[in-house]
């Protein structure tokens, strides 16, 4: 068992990362479609926004640039997600399925932006200094970075934590996310509600782009495969629910990371068998709110 | 587009008959001249046009039958799918392996397509339809992703992302078919075959009870109907068409990639529905051809960026065009809807 542990150690440590990116990722999309019934599908496209960013901005071998693309890329999902604020505001009376398909609208013309302005060749990003090392981690070399996303999803999934559960803003969101209207009749603004929502949601998309651009890089398509890890993450925690994004992030993080180490030649079957087993048990989901969302 | 004429004046009155007497229709036979004209034109596509252009409709012809399967998802059941190229590329794989390996005879290879795309659907089908709204949206991606990877990993059947290639011409009765016109005479034939059977399909009680259970499931399953059961019948339905335009899209470009399958190609597909107008079948095979035309013609043009514009398009569609093209029409003949939420849509 410690042999076998031992030996894989460098794939679960991966599954463990690559679960702290999906977590940022599906948070995000998780609270947007849970507070606002706005199933973003261009969550992905906002994703790669924040790669290509990481490209632009971290060029020489300096900090800076990697904190100047996050910040950009920051400020860049918040007016994104503000922008889609706003387009989604006609849709509002109409079925949830013409935003869905909106968004996904967006994402075709964000993607093939992207792709006129960048080319489609594949672009690596090298992590900041001081993190492009590898650390020995019980023996065997593990790349400092990741070890550093580890360590980031973990702060951001307490923060989130903290902010959801412990303050007033939190409230809002949980009371939202279990009746929006009844929030309304309470007299808080709806559409301020959604512009905050739908800014910070994206904003951790963008942001999520720039911390995975030195793992995976920036390419095209890679937004639809995010995008669809994202969803699975989503669907298998419960749409809404913020344990349910962690729990499903780790667990996808897994599947995608030690799953194709074992089985590479079954790992979409994996993915796909877990959101299957996930659904048949629980058909909304491990987490999902007492309220149903259709 | 000659038989995707037809349902318009059938489908939306057929079972919301008693409760609107007064709908007016177009005349039955002035809907009848125009689908003999357009049938004639279509037949007479290749003696007229040049092979470029002939392909460029066979192409139209082929999404515009996988248009219409998805419309049954869509538009006639209620289950937007972002997974359905799904089936048009096991459809489309499958009649490459067989034509390569086994026989190229036409009606061999798309009937197995069809087939195999029937069954792929009605595999995965049984988890989407338990679902509806937005989770079949997520589920139906999630599952034409899966497919998507598969025919990339596979690559000792599907020669991974290089594609299928090499796939023999059509035969019929053991002749190869080799003139782009000859093709193009067999695509139209099994299209129209494919465009019928979904007419009849969404004519017949079982499409009434599936646009039923779109309107109100809950009503439906206190009417004793099982909607479980007809939703899935419906997405194996579905996938057996797209089966169906994949098999015959196999037939006709002999080549076959990864990207047949994925989710821009469905995402295109529901574009086509939308924007043609989902649940009256000829509007979403007009949608097709406009997404034919945008992504082959003028695609080119915009160095390969075809995409963009019809992302544009979408977003523009979705403002203007709720209930698309054929809400269009609807909007001229002076009726705002076609199908009101709370109409009685009970099959009689």
């Amino acid at each position: 068992m410690l042999g076998w542990f031992d030996e894989n150690l460098v794939s679960i440590l991966n599954g463990f990362a690559i679960g702290a990116l999906l977590f940022v990722l599906a948070v995000g999309l998780s609270i947007v479609f849970g507070m606002m019934d706005v199933l973003n599908l261009a969550h992905g496209a906002f994703f790669l926004v924040g790669s290509y960013l990481a490209v632009n901005f971290v060029a020489g071998d300096s900090w800076g640039g990697f904190l100047a693309a996050l910040g950009v890329a920051a400020l860049v999902g918040l007016l994104a997600g503000g922008a889609l604020s706003g387009m989604t505001e006609p849709l509002a009376r109409r079925p949830v399925l013409d935003q869905a398909l909106l968004t996904l609208g967006i994402s075709l013309v964000v993607a093939e932006v992207l792709s006129i302005v960048y080319g489609n060749d594949v672009r690596s990003v090298s992590p900041p200094p001081g993190l492009d090392t590898s650390v020995d981690v019980a023996g065997s070399a593990y790349p400092a970075y990741r070890l550093m996303l580890i360590g980031v999803g973990l702060v951001l999934a307490l923060a989130v934590w903290l902010v959801v559960e412990r303050t007033s803003v939190g409230a809002l969101v949980r009371a939202s996310v279990a009746d929006r209207e009844m929030v309304s009749a309470m007299g808080i603004d709806n559409r301020k509600v959604k512009v905050a929502v739908l800014g910070i949601g994206s904003m951790l998309a963008t942001v999520a782009g720039v911390l995975a651009a030195p793992v995976y890089g920036a390419r095209p398509g890679l937004d639809e495969t995010i995008l669809l890890l994202a969803l699975v993450v989503v669907v298998i925690g419960g749409l809404g629910s913020i344990r349910g994004a962690l729990i499903g992030a780790l667990v996808i993080g897994q599947v995608e990371s030690l799953g194709r180490a074992l089985l590479p030649d079954v790992a979409s079957f994996i993915l796909f068998g877990t959101l299957a087993l996930v659904l048949i048990v629980r058909p909304r989901g491990l987490f999902a709110g007492k309220v149903a969302h259709s | 587009m000659s038989v995707q004429s037809l349902p318009a004046e059938t489908a939306p009155g057929a079972a919301a008959a008693p409760a609107a007497p007064r709908r007016r229709r177009p005349p039955r036979a002035l809907t009848a001249v125009l689908a003999v004209a357009l049938l004639a034109v279509l037949a007479a596509v290749p003696l007229v046009a040049d092979p470029f252009s002939t392909n460029t409709v066979s192409r139209i012809l082929v999404f515009a039958l996988f248009a219409m399967s998805l419309d049954l998802l869509v538009g006639l059941t209620g289950l937007p799918s972002l997974g359905h190229a799904a089936w048009f590329g096991v459809g489309a794989y499958t009649a490459g392996l067989v034509s390569t390996h086994w026989t190229s005879e036409g009606l061999v290879t798309v009937l197995a397509a069809a087939v195999a795309g029937a069954l792929a659907a009605a595999a995965t089908g049984w988890l989407a339809v338990r679902s509806g709204g937005v989770y079949f949206l997520m589920l139906t991606l999630a599952i034409g992703e899966l497919v998507h990877q598969l025919a990339q990993s596979l690559s000792s059947v599907t020669g991974g992302s290089n594609g299928l290639f090499g796939i023999p011409s059509i035969r019929v009765a053991g002749t190869p078919l080799t003139l782009a016109g000859y093709v193009y005479w067999f695509v139209l034939a099994v299209v129209l075959l494919g465009a019928l059977g979904l007419w009849l399909v969404a004519a017949s009680p079982f499409g009434a009870a599936l646009r039923g259970i779109r309107d109100n499931e809950g009503r439906m399953r206190s009417l004793g109907y099982s909607p479980f059961r007809y939703k899935y019948l419906a997405f194996a339905l579905a996938g057996g068409f797209a089966g169906l335009a994949g098999g015959l899209f196999a037939g006709l470009v002999r080549i076959v990639n990864p990207s047949d399958a994925g989710f821009t190609t469905s995402a295109l597909m529901l574009l086509a529905v939308v924007l043609g107008g989902a649940g009256t079948l000829w509007g979403p095979a007009l949608g097709a051809a406009v997404v034919v035309l945008v992504r082959d013609t003028f695609g080119p043009t915009l160095e390969g960026h075809g995409p963009l514009l019809l992302g544009l398009v979408f977003i523009v569609a979705v403002y203007v065009l709720p209930r698309g093209v054929a809400g269009l029409a609807d909007l001229r003949r002076g009726r705002r809807r076609a199908v009101l939420p709370g109409t009685d849509e009970a099959p009689a």
